[in-house]
């Protein structure tokens, strides 16, 4: 019931007398009481009966219950609800009268009892809310609303549900509500066969995998017509996702795909281009992922307003840290090692070694929480497709990136250089470029775009001090199979790696699957020893 | 003449490397040696490391209320690297060399299973503090952590029940490694005994530190949209989890929806992780750092100063070395000796208080008594119990729903002596005596 | 007279040598067997058993360099080997246990019992008799070996696409074996091995055994590579590690010389890894672990690659320190053994021996000056 009519049907009786509205009080504090008191069926019934009591404050307090903000004060046991105040100091929450809705001062939490709630309750929660929010001047809001009452099917939301749909003026959120009463009216013991028919045209249309849900559930029915409809209705939309999961494939391959490729392009550099078997690549992804925690850290403490683009702000500091790293290295090890390519296997084992246990004894040996920005969170829908934010950032991001770079190697005087010097180091010196100075650029350059890619895989993988081990073996198969020093090699055998990948994976399982691949590059690699694009001339050796 | 001298160096040679070897043997000194073997690098650094450090601050407080038997205790620390033949190879070590009197560590099942032969060998007393997949009982190994009826079964049973959402679709999620089959190959007898269908269970396994869940979280959408209310068991090895919960966030499967309850993930895991997706989720338990109680708010207070680190979790594994080492303080004290052949019957029987409120007893079959909890996971990182178990759960060593292993008891006391008696044939099978 | 050609063929310093790692693998089981406990020429079995384990892996360390530093090949999977020698003898040992298993079951191997296999894999018959499991150590990586090389060598793969293919094979192999499904006990692998040969594997004279066995395969693959690195096909197959291409113009069938090599080397690998599982009490899936390849190499870079001295050498000193620094400095060993690798890389590239070498011949120049 909304909250206009309540008001219009409550003021008459304000204005007479007090006691009117403390008897109401009483009644509301009541309803409170058994929602914070027995066990978990009494309550889930006290929430029932408080969502349909018509009072104005069930939304807000029902609220709080979801999200763990109710409280009962430990000293005179009242109802309130809590909430991080911005200037009540640490620790100290901000309290108002669940009931009255009157500011209740603030406490520590010590001094609170934190009302439980769990999933159970959640849920009916949110199928009370979905009523209760219906007719919210925010479409959001009754979206939400709509899709929530679609899932949880609750009988009970449908006298609220026909006055929303009425009154509703937005045609998707209009169909959203058509597909609730649609899938409520399914799953209600006592509505006619002929209801039932209607409501499985509606949800079959929907198609999506909720729809499923409900369609499998009606195919249950003890009336025939419906369950040949209902069984009729879930195989169309299986066939319909079946087709998707096609797509579906693809996408996370390609994902998949970018990973590698993030993982693999530093690698492209340090080892396609410069022959260095640098088996330290993974930790300068490593030292990316941890610089994006760092980063996270100090605006947490400093500027907390700049979270949301902390990512941002980490790439190219991520860059500069692993580059800068990467420098040092190639100043003090690799430049030794030049001509000697096996031997520099060897020394940047040892050196991985190093940087896992300095990052160790730095950050500790746990995981480390890098969170995600709420513009990389959640999903979206392409048909029956569902694209994960994060993922799509990530494949952007790493198209970015590699053009970025081709552009560096194609366009710029550092590029040309880099290129010269390492197809044929002798001629480029004799030309006059600097080639250490050019030797440690390009190995910084390898080791920096590694950094970025950890501040990448720091949003979908642990960041830890063993973060670049799993990624090192991959990088490598990525490099020697797409052909080594060939940037589009590796583009196309990240790609082509990762869709096989995802293709093997629902038949093979995820282990099998890798083996095949393995096996595959092994075989592949007898049939074209360089790999995929394999470089012309004397470079190579 | 050649030959000879060649022979004289090789002999200069190998006393060398022999003595290099065994080098500190013989260290005198008033100590008890208390040995942990806990791997400090490679991949399990991230959940053992923590079970090192408890260790030497339980040592050092015991020390400070005056050691034990009026010695002081040391700790040996070695590291054996996540790497299961070097644990075998350190265990002998700690037991030899440094001849300690208890040994407090492993992990991972292969560690435990190849420090086993060790142990019995050089009749050693380990204490082995995590969950595990039970079907085991040694004479010389104290199970601390819970074994299968002490944490999957009940929580299946509470996602059964009304509150826990009458769950009637199951995924049995897991890294292929033995504890997660085991515990998979029991909660399915289990669930066929409930009466769930073959077809309403999905058994899934993954490698270790699998990173790439999309094909496999929608698979689990797909499996919880066929009309029937769905839950993910998760006995997903430790690193995998984070990549896990992540996608599960990133494709918005809510706790509401399909929950997830794990026997792998607790507080250390989740300071990983951005919780905030992901309320509601479940895990089984013995121990929760949010269980309030004195002893448990006295344990967090001491290890957070400790570690000198105020955010620093408490998790079960903790608890249980907790638990294990003031049962070993106590056995000892009342066997008055550190000599394993002497601990070992003294260990049975003797008590020690957990944090949770209750007090846990080693049991004949060397397991212990635990209360089970499930808990909800919180914006703050932190467990919320949800549902506990009235009394404590006494540890089974062998599953009573596995064909395998239903005759079979272990039973350490002088009565029976045995790790795996066959209680109909009446005796003890294979090596166990 | 094939073992005078053998001892003939060697250089002193390596017939010293070989006498040298004997006079080991009989002093120490010796020392271990004879004296009191008390002596303090005592070697505690946990010694012994380290020695052991330094023996095994030094031969695995020879294996890598007769593939690496005499014909060029750098290997990243040959601890695949190893560990395959091992999976063999640890299912003989496996089915060594018998009725003494857990579930008591007589003839499956309680993993088997747990997974409930109905009756044993067709790949696990023959394993109870020891002269097919020791067959088997040679054979099977022998013949991935030679599959591996026959075509990798003929499509001429090499330098650094060879040693991603041999990472690529031993990771494929950790994967595999990691799987339950497999019928090789997944990751914990077999472990708690009672008998070889009807001798306990704990027993104190059984350990000295397998530590002599593991010297004496130790001396027996010096000579063998000695004598093959000393003879004509020892001179061709450094000429195709120095110049392949020319070599084929010559006429020469490289890949010949470096498939017969490779498999050699994966043989010793095999038997190594089958002396090692005895010892150690366990074989798993960890051992195909791509670090470990790679730690095997390092043995040799250590040492002293392209000698035969320099691997046994390095793989003592390495596995010693790792030893001692995972006891003595838990925290910060890897400090040190990375710190070790890169050193001996920048300072050191002929390892150890080539140092010695090098300072014997400064010490030689100076003495011509001053003479």
């Amino acid at each position: 019931m909304s909250q206009k009519r309540l008001l219009a049907w409550l003021l008459p009786f304000l204005a007479i007398v007090a006691v009117a509205g403390s008897a109401f009080a009483a009644d509301l504090g009541s309803l409170v009481t058994n929602l914070v008191t027995g066990g978990y069926s009494e309550r889930d019934d006290a929430i029932k009966a408080l969502a349909t009591s018509g009072e104005a404050r069930a939304a807000p307090i029902l609220q709080a219950l979801s999200a763990g903000d109710l409280y009962v004060r430990n000293s005179d046991k009242l109802v309130v609800i809590g909430k991080v105040s911005a200037s009540g100091g640490s620790g100290k929450l901000a309290l108002t009268d669940a009931v009255t809705g009157k500011d209740a001062g603030t406490a520590a939490e010590d001094d609170l009892d934190k009302v439980k709630v769990n999933n159970r309750l959640r849920g009916t929660i949110d199928a009370a809310m979905g009523s209760l929010t219906l007719m919210s001047p925010d479409p959001k809001v009754r979206r939400q609303a709509a899709e929530s009452l679609f899932t949880r099917r609750d009988a009970s939301a449908l006298a609220a549900l026909e006055p929303a749909l009425a009154a509703e003026k937005d045609d998707s959120i209009k169909r959203s509500m058509i597909e609730a009463r649609a899938a409520i009216v399914l799953t209600t013991p006592d509505t006619t066969p002929a209801q039932k028919l209607a409501a499985v045209a509606v949800v079959r249309d929907r198609g999506d995998r909720d729809a499923m849900a409900v369609l499998q559930a009606a195919a249950q029915s003890t009336n025939g017509e419906v369950k040949a409809a209902a069984l009729a209705g879930a195989e169309s939309v299986r066939n319909t996702l079946q087709a998707w999961t096609q797509a579906q494939n693809v996408w996370y391959g390609i994902s998949l795909g970018s990973v590698l490729l993030l993982a693999a392009i530093g690698l492209a550099i340090t080892f396609g281009t410069m022959g260095v078997i640098n088996m330290a690549h993974g930790e300068m992804v490593m030292l990316g992922a941890y610089t994006t925690f760092v980063v996270q850290q100090a605006l947490r403490s400093y500027a907390p307003g700049l979270n949301e683009i902390s990512v941002i702000i980490a790439l190219p500091l991520a860059f500069l840290v692993s580059g800068a790293v990467g420098v040092l290295i190639e100043r003090t090890i690799i430049r030794f090692l030049y001509g000697r390519s096996l031997d520099t296997l060897l020394a940047t084992w040892g050196l991985s070694l190093v940087l896992q246990q300095a990052v160790r004894s730095i950050f500790g040996p746990t995981n480390r929480e890098v969170s995600s920005p709420s513009w990389m969170s959640g999903s979206f829908h392409v048909g029956q497709l569902d694209v994960t934010y994060g993922r799509l950032w990530i494949i952007v991001f790493a198209l970015l990136v590699f053009a970025a770079l081709l552009l560096l190697l194609r366009k710029t005087p550092l590029g040309l250089y880099m290129r010269a010097v390492t197809q044929n180091r002798p001629m480029a010196a004799a030309v006059g470029i600097r080639t250490p100075r050019v030797d440690a650029l390009t190995f910084g350059l390898g080791s920096g775009i590694a950094g970025l890619a950890g501040v990448a895989l720091s949003q979908i993988d642990n960041v830890s001090p063993n973060l670049g081990q799993g990624y090192i073996i991959d990088s490598f198969m990525v490099v020697v199979f797409g052909g080594v020093g060939n940037l589009f090699g590796t583009l196309v055998g990240a790609t082509a790696l990762g869709i096989v990948n995802k293709f093997l994976e629902p038949y093979a399982g995820a282990v099998l699957g890798k083996i095949l691949v393995l096996v595959f590059i092994i075989l592949f690699i007898q049939r074209r020893p360089r790999g995929l694009f394999a470089l012309k001339g004397r470079s190579v050796e | 003449m050649k030959l000879g001298a060649m022979i004289r160096t090789g002999l200069v040679a190998a006393g060398l490397v022999a003595s290099a070897t065994t080098g500190a043997f013989a260290q005198s000194g008033d100590t008890i040696k208390v040995g942990i073997l806990h791997s400090l690098s490679g991949t399990m650094a991230i959940s053992e490391t923590t079970l090192k450090d408890v260790m030497l601050m339980l040592i050092d407080q015991q020390n400070k209320k005056g050691g034990l038997l009026g010695k002081k205790l040391e700790a040996v620390v070695v590291d054996p690297a996540s790497n299961w033949p070097l644990f075998a190879e350190k265990a002998r070590e700690l037991l030899q060399k440094d001849k300690v009197a208890a040994v407090f560590g492993c992990w991972t099942s292969v560690s435990r299973k190849s420090v086993l032969p060790v142990f019995e060998e050089l009749n050693g007393i380990l204490f082995y503090p995590v969950q595990y997949e039970g079907q085991e009982s040694q004479k010389n190994v104290f199970y601390t952590g819970a074994a299968p009826n002490q944490q999957a079964i009940p929580a299946v049973d509470y996602l059964m029940s009304k509150d826990g959402g009458e769950v009637k679709r199951w995924v049995l999620a897991g890294t292929d490694y033995v504890y997660p089959r085991t515990t998979n190959k029991i909660l399915e007898a289990y669930l066929l005994q409930k009466g769930v269908a073959k077809e309403d269970i999905m058994i899934n396994y993954t490698p270790f530190g699998h990173s790439d869940w999309q094909s496999i979280v929608a698979d689990i959408k797909k499996f919880g949209s066929a009309g029937k209310k769905t839950a993910v068991v998760s006995t997903i090895n430790g690193d995998a989890n984070v990549p896990f919960y992540k996608e599960l966030g990133n494709q918005g499967i809510k706790a509401k929806d399909i929950p997830v309850v794990a026997f792998s993930v607790g507080e250390e895991e989740l300071a990983g992780i951005d919780t905030k997706p992901l309320v509601g989720h479940l895990a089984a338990w013995n121990y929760f750092e949010s269980v309030k109680n004195p002893a448990n708010e006295q344990f967090i207070k001491d290890w957070q100063a400790f570690t000198k680190n105020p955010k620093r979790v408490t998790n079960d594994p903790m608890e249980a070395h907790y638990i294990g080492f003031n049962m070993w303080v106590a056995a000892v004290t009342k066997a008055g000796t550190t000599d394993p052949s002497k601990v070992i019957p003294a260990m049975i029987g003797v008590k020690a208080p957990n944090l949770t409120g209750g007090v846990s007893e080693m049991l004949p079959n060397h397991h212990i008594t635990k209360p089970v909890l499930i808990g909800e996971i919180e914006a703050n990182g932190q467990f919320d119990v949800v549902w506990k178990t009235p009394g404590l759960v006494p540890g089974a060593a062998w599953s009573p729903i596995l064909d395998d292993s239903k005759n079979l008891v272990a039973d350490w006391s002088p009565a029976l002596n045995c790790g795996n008696y066959d209680n109909v044939a009446k005796k003890c099978i294979g090596s166990g005596k | 007279m094939i073992t005078r050609f053998l001892w003939t063929g060697m250089g002193r310093n390596l017939r010293l040598f070989v006498l040298l790692v004997l006079a080991v693998g009989i002093v120490v089981p010796a020392l271990n067997l004879l004296m009191p406990k008390t002596s303090a020429f005592y070697v505690p079995a946990y010694a012994l058993q380290l020695i052991g384990k330094y023996l095994c892996y030094a031969s695995l360390a020879l294996a890598v360099d007769l593939v690496w530093g005499f014909c060029g090949i750098l290997t990243l999977g040959h601890a695949a080997f190893f560990a395959l020698g091992g999976y063999c003898m640890g299912m003989y040992l496996m089915r060594q246990i018998g009725a003494r298993g857990v579930y008591g079951n007589p003839i499956l191997p309680d993993f088997m019992v747990f997974l409930n296999y109905p009756e044993l894999p067709w790949f696990w018959h023959g394993f109870n008799h020891f002269w097919f499991a020791a067959a088997m150590i040679v054979i099977v990586p022998s013949v991935l070996a030679l599959a591996l090389g026959w075509f990798a060598f003929r499509s001429r793969v090499t330098g650094v696409y060879l040693s991603i293919i041999t990472q690529a094979m031993t990771f494929a192999l950790l994967l595999a074996f990691f799987r339950n499904d497999m019928g090789f006990g997944g990751n914990n692998g077999m472990t708690d091995f009672k008998d070889i040969l009807g001798y306990s594997v704990q027993a104190d004279t059984t350990r000295a055994a397998l530590c002599f066995a593991s010297a004496l395969a130790l001396a027996i693959f010096l000579v063998i590579s000695g004598a093959i690195i000393g003879s004509r096909f020892g001179t061709a197959l450094i000429a195709v590690r120095d110049a392949e291409s020319r070599m084929r113009f010559l006429g020469y069938r490289a890949e010949t010389y470096k498939l017969f090599v490779f498999v050699l080397s994966a043989a010793m690998a095999g038997i190594a890894g089958a002396l090692y599982v005895p010892q150690i009490g366990i074989i798993n899936p960890s051992e195909f672990a791509p670090g470990n390849s790679i730690e095997a190499v390092l043995w040799v870079a250590v040492g002293g690659r392209g000698t035969l001295i320099g691997p046994v050498i390095g793989a003592f000193i390495v596995n010693f320190a790792k030893t001692y620094l995972t006891g003595a400095l838990p925290e910060v060993w890897l400090f040190a053994l990375g710190a070790l690798f890169i050193v001996v890389t920048l300072f050191l590239p002929k390892g150890v021996v080539g140092l010695w070498a090098q300072l014997r011949a400064r010490n030689l120049a100076r003495k011509a000056t001053a003479a």
